[in-house]
Parts: structure tokens; C-alpha cells; sequence
């Protein structure tokens, strides 16, 4: 299984660390989700976080929900999220972690979301509305099919729930940078360097800082102090106002921020 | 135990917290100044008395024998939470959380709303505590409940229109969890029904609670025993658990639940989540909702914006799980017929969502015969619902109806 801890590893021992990037499944069509993903991948980002999209998705900002709205009136059914692994594990090597609020898995049948996801290629999911106090059947799950399983932390934790996200996430923790949903923001909070230095000090094998990272001095910034940089809504932005070869150039010049001093 | 020694964070397999990690230090924050405050008889002292000097409480009880002849002869007895300030129930636990919110030092309040009944509440409480208050609504429902918009305004909130889903009151959860995550370190979030995350079921229903402990004293007083049955109306639950709770332990007093049916829940257009619906996580608990079979969920409807929600707190998911409550459907029609009657043989106009209570007491009567009395809450007045009324019945003159 192509899980996110090697990766992760290996782009921090040759560079400043990963760059992960989130585009959603089916926008601004099915084809040119799985096209955007590859050409990202292509252009030097090193896992994909795959959005699944949801009707009431409270974790993100403007630009993502339109995307995803759009997505869905578009007639994205689940299993478009597994052919949409599937296809772009078949072209590039890169990780893909689906990105899924709680619900549609609750439905799907945690178990058989895991078994399908892991023969589709995926290497695991990130919910962010799954809190590890109410994951006992995804943990079990991952736990039997291998998949990597992403809790985020926010600067709000507790030292004791810094801990359990630590304990409880396999791949890397997602440390939430700022109070506040996806979208890209001018400063990316100082709060994130000190979530990632408590992440640390709990143990946490890699923390990787998500939410209103936009260019390539931000992901430099945040790779001075974590193993990753998450980039979602500004990759969605220029997907959906300059299409799939705009997103690739976008991609290309955020890896910039990746390499070592 | 007795069913209401229940406490969160679950009621059976229903309830929990599905929520971003973001928020759970506010839950928690929340969660622990309410189980100080329930130890507190300052607390309880100060919300009392407010109860007593703002609200309006106790609501009396008022018997309604003219109505009740369309009822199969059973004697109907209707709580009067019409009556509270700002109209509805929903000030009972607006009070409450907004003391919290003081008590935990903070100085914005947001809230979501539906009718505009809980934002209008909220805008009141927040308007006696010097909070600053931003509410977040649908935008349809902004233009079906205008009224409500222009008393929010004049009270000093800020109202936004939210224009994402299907624009009404759960786009209106989903922004306002939007705003509590980017903004927690300042703000409460005053939530306005017994869904959501815990504390907010359990923390929601102990502030709606009074209800059915006043109105069981009530109707004990007059009638020499306790009711038949007790209706309500079930939009995410906060009235109809206000009205229940004190009878949970009471076995022979049946408990009846009425989601609004919409068009007919044989129709796609319904809010009947515990009748249609199956359990699914929304806003933050696992509960029933409406939802296809990837998990999104459907756009609910009703003629009353305060019921037009497709999820519903756990508790009552749990009620109807082990058999204490039924949930039926009320039809749109049979609402509108009801909140008509009731204003003719009575004299009181009911809200549009009380209406769907009084629509579904008329046909427990016929069930249950001329022994049976029935305990209506009648959580809200029909004020607000004057326009959609008009136009239901076609009351404007002709040249205004445009």
C-alpha cells in the first residue's frame, strides 16, 4: 500500500518536506478532476489530498464550497471518489488521501469504504469532522486494511488532545494553522509554528500545516518547521478560473517553497 | 434509570460530537461552565427570575373547549409559550445560554435561525446583555420571515442572508459553525434547538424543560390528573423536548411528536426526518436525517420555516428509537386548516409550527374519544406567519396581493 509516512520522510531528508494538494473529486467536471490531480502531481506536488464532495461541508471556506456545489450538481455520486483514485494512482506514484466529512462513510459502511478504498489505490482519509473520541469502527478499520487515518489538531487543543491526535493518526497529524475554515489568507498564523512545536513534543512522527496556505514563501515558511505544507483553496481558485494547465503552473511554482535552503 | 436522568454527550446510539477539533475546546469550554452553573443556585436564582420578570413565567395554561369539539370531544389544554416575550419558547433557553455566555466572558453571540423565532430571541438577549449578535439565515427564509428580520435589526443584531445549500436554516447551522471556528476566541454560539454537538441536546432541553414542568403541575391542578397525551411539534426538537421531559417517567401519558409533512411524506417534499428519515450524522451528532444514499443530505420542506429542517436532536431520535414517543407526519394543508380553526372557534392564532401540534391533537382526539385530554404545547404565535397566512387563505384585498 501506498501509504503517506515514506513519502513524507523522503521529501524531507532530500528537501524542505512534503508539499500535499487538495482538489475535489468532479470539478469542474469528473475528467478534469482526475486531470488536475496528475498535473499537479506532475508538477511537483508530492500527495494528493482528494476532497470528496458533501452537502454541508462546515470545515470549508468560499471557494471550496462553490467547487464542491458545483461538483454536486453535477451529479457526484461516492463511488466517482474511488474510480477518481483509481485513475490517478494508475498515472503518478503519489499518495492520495480521500478528504471526506463523516457522513457519506457512515453510510457507505466504514468497513466496506475501507475495503473499496484500499483496492481503488487510496492510501487513507482525513476527516475533518471526525474527532478520535468517535472513531472507534475507522480506526478498527484502518487498523485492519492499513489505510493511514489523518485527525487534525488545532492551536485550541488541549495538551491531552494534542496527544490523543498523535496517538490516534497514522501518516501525519494535520495541524490546522489558524483558527478558521480553508481559504487562502495573506499571513499563515504564528499559532501554526507553535501547534507544530506541541505536536513534536507529543511525539508526532510528521505534523503538516493546513488552511490559508497560498504561495511559495508560505509553504517555505511552514517547512522550516513541519514536515508538510497542505494546499487547497488557492489550488481550487486556479483551477476553476484558468483550468488544468493553470493549476499545474500554480503547483509548480508552490514546489519552489520545497526545496532545501 | 429514570429516562430523565439522560444525559449527553449520547442518548442510546444517537448524540456525540461530530465536530472539527477547532471546535471542541469551545464545547468543552461550554460544557464545563454549564455543569458549574447547574450547581450554582445563583444560576438558577438569576435564570428564574428572569423567567419571572422578562419572560413572563409561569405561561398559563389555557383550555380550549370550542377548538376540542373538532376533537372527537377530548378536552385539549394548550401551553401558552405564544405568550413569553418575543413570542415563542425559544427565550427559555436564549436566557439561559446568554448568561453562560457571560459567565465564560465573552462578548459576541452568534445564532442560527429558522422562522427568525430563536434569532429574535437571541437578538432580545443579547440586546439586555450589551453582546454584540450576529445571526445567520437562509436567505429563503429571510424573505418568508421578514418581519422577523426587521425585529432583528431594530434590536441591534446583524443579520446575514446565507445564500449557500439550499438556503435555509441548516446552510444557516453551517455558516454560523463557520463563523464559531474562525472567530471562538470571542464568540458563543447560542444554539437554538436540542441537536447539534453535545452539550448543546442536553444544555438545550434543560432550559426548555420548565415547560412540561409547569404545564404538568397545570394541567394536574385543573384536571385533578395528569394528560392523556401530549403533543408538540418536532422542527430539530426544542419545544416538543421542553414539553415532554417532566412526563419521560410518567408511563401512561402518551407522547406525541408532528414533523411537518410538507406536501405528504409520500411527496419528495417533507421535513418528517424521523418518519422518512434513518440515522446519519448532521451538525455535529448522530441522529435521524434526511439523506440519499451516498450520505448528502436532502433539502427538507414545509410551509413553516421553523420546522423546514432535515435533521432532528438525539434525544428525540433516541424517544422514538425505544418506543416512549411517536413522531407522525402533519401536512402543510392540515397545519394551515388547524391554524385557522384554532384563530376562529378560539380567538388565538397560533404560530405555523404550533399549528402542526394542534393539527395533529385534532386527530389524537378522534383516536383517543371524549376521555382523553390532551396537553398542546403551543410554542410560538402566528404573528410572524401573517403574510404566509394571507396569502394561504387569500386574505389581502385583490390590487395588494402582488
Amino acid at each position: 500500500m501506498n501509504t503517506v509516512g515514506p513519502v513524507i520522510r523522503r521529501r524531507n531528508d532530500v528537501a524542505g518536506g512534503a508539499l500535499i494538494g487538495y482538489l475535489p473529486v468532479g470539478f469542474p467536471t469528473f475528467d478534469e478532476s482526475v486531470e488536475a490531480a496528475v498535473s499537479i502531481v506532475e508538477n511537483g506536488v508530492d500527495i494528493i489530498e482528494l476532497g470528496l464532495p458533501y452537502s454541508d461541508p462546515v470545515m470549508d471556506g468560499p471557494v471550496i464550497q462553490a467547487a464542491t456545489q458545483q461538483a454536486l450538481a453535477n451529479g457526484f455520486r461516492l463511488a466517482d471518489g474511488f474510480e477518481a483514485v483509481r485513475r490517478i494512482t494508475e498515472r503518478v506514484d503519489a499518495p492520495v488521501l480521500i478528504m471526506t466529512y463523516w457522513n457519506p462513510v457512515v453510510q457507505y459502511g466504514v468497513d466496506r469504504f475501507a475495503d473499496d478504498l484500499a483496492a481503488a489505490g487510496g492510501a487513507g482519509l482525513i476527516t475533518p469532522d471526525l474527532i478520535p473520541d468517535e472513531a472507534a469502527e475507522w480506526i478498527a478499520a484502518s487498523e485492519r486494511t492499513g489505510l493511514d487515518r489523518v485527525f487534525l489538531a488545532a492551536p485550541t487543543s488541549s495538551d491531552a488532545r494534542i496527544r490523543q491526535a498523535v496517538d490516534s493518526s497514522r501518516g501525519f497529524v494535520y495541524a490546522v494553522s489558524t483558527m478558521g475554515i480553508t481559504g487562502a489568507r495573506s499571513d499563515v498564523d504564528r499559532a501554526a509554528r507553535t501547534l507544530v512545536e506541541r505536536l513534536t513534543a507529543a511525539d508526532a512522527p510528521a505534523s503538516c500545516v493546513g488552511v490559508g496556505i497560498s504561495t511559495a514563501a508560505q509553504v517555505a515558511e511552514v517547512l522550516e518547521y513541519a514536515e508538510g505544507a497542505i494546499v487547497g483553496s488557492a489550488l481550487v481558485n486556479a483551477l476553476a478560473t484558468g483550468g488544468v494547465a493553470a493549476v499545474g503552473e500554480l503547483a509548480a511554482e508552490l514546489a519552489r517553497g520545497t526545496r532545501a535552503e | 434509570m429514570a429516562l430523565r436522568a439522560q444525559t449527553g454527550p449520547y442518548f442510546g446510539d444517537f448524540g456525540g460530537r461530530f465536530v472539527p477539533e477547532s471546535l471542541v475546546a469551545a464545547l468543552d469550554e461550554l460544557g464545563e461552565a454549564y455543569d458549574l452553573a447547574k450547581l450554582d443556585p445563583a444560576f438558577g436564582a438569576e435564570l428564574a427570575e428572569l423567567g419571572r420578570s422578562y419572560t413572563g413565567r409561569p405561561s398559563i395554561i389555557t383550555e380550549v373547549p370550542r377548538f376540542a369539539a373538532h376533537a372527537g370531544g377530548a378536552r385539549v389544554i394548550l401551553k401558552r409559550e405564544d405568550l413569553n416575550h418575543t413570542g415563542s419558547h425559544k427565550i427559555n433557553n436564549v436566557l439561559g445560554q446568554a448568561l453562560l455566555t457571560k459567565r465564560i466572558g465573552k462578548t459576541r453571540v452568534i445564532a442560527e435561525t429558522g422562522a427568525g423565532q430563536h434569532g429574535v430571541a437571541t437578538a432580545t438577549a443579547a440586546a439586555l446583555f450589551g453582546l454584540d449578535c450576529v445571526i445567520y439565515m437562509g436567505e429563503v427564509d429571510t424573505e418568508r420571515q421578514a418581519l422577523n428580520v426587521a425585529r432583528m435589526r431594530l434590536l441591534g443584531a446583524e443579520v446575514i442572508a446565507v445564500a449557500s445549500g439550499s438556503r435555509t436554516l441548516k446552510d444557516a447551522i453551517n455558516d454560523a459553525m463557520r463563523d464559531w471556528v474562525t472567530n471562538v476566541e470571542t464568540t458563543n454560539y447560542i444554539f437554538g434547538t436540542v441537536a447539534g454537538p453535545h452539550p448543546f441536546p442536553e444544555m438545550v432541553r434543560d432550559f426548555q424543560k420548565i415547560i412540561g414542568e409547569e404545564a404538568r403541575q397545570q394541567v394536574i391542578d385543573l384536571t385533578g390528573g395528569l394528560p392523556t397525551a401530549v403533543a408538540a411539534c418536532v422542527g430539530g426538537g426544542s419545544n416538543s423536548i421542553g414539553i415532554f421531559h417532566a412526563f419521560l417517567d410518567d408511563a401512561d401519558v402518551a407522547l406525541y411528536g408532528f414533523e411537518a409533512g410538507g406536501d405528504g411524506v409520500e411527496t419528495e417534499r417533507h421535513a418528517a426526518t424521523i418518519t422518512k428519515g434513518r440515522p446519519g450524522v448532521l451538525h455535529g451528532a448522530r441522529s435521524y436525517m434526511l439523506q440519499d444514499e451516498d450520505g448528502q443530505t436532502i433539502e427538507s420542506h414545509s410551509i413553516s420555516a421553523g420546522l423546514d429542517y432535515p435533521g432532528v436532536g438525539p434525544e428525540h431520535s433516541w424517544l422514538s428509537a425505544i418506543g416512549r414517543a411517536e413522531y407522525r407526519p402533519v401536512t402543510d394543508d392540515a397545519a394551515m386548516q388547524a391554524l385557522r380553526l384554532l384563530t376562529r372557534t378560539e380567538g388565538i392564532i397560533p404560530a405555523i409550527e404550533s399549528a402542526h401540534a394542534l393539527a395533529g391533537a385534532l386527530e389524537l382526539g378522534r383516536e383517543l374519544g371524549p376521555e382523553a385530554t390532551i396537553l398542546v404545547n403551543l410554542s410560538g404565535r402566528g404573528d410572524k406567519d401573517m403574510d404566509t397566512a394571507a396569502r394561504y387563505f387569500e386574505l389581502y384585498d385583490q390590487e395588494n396581493a402582488e
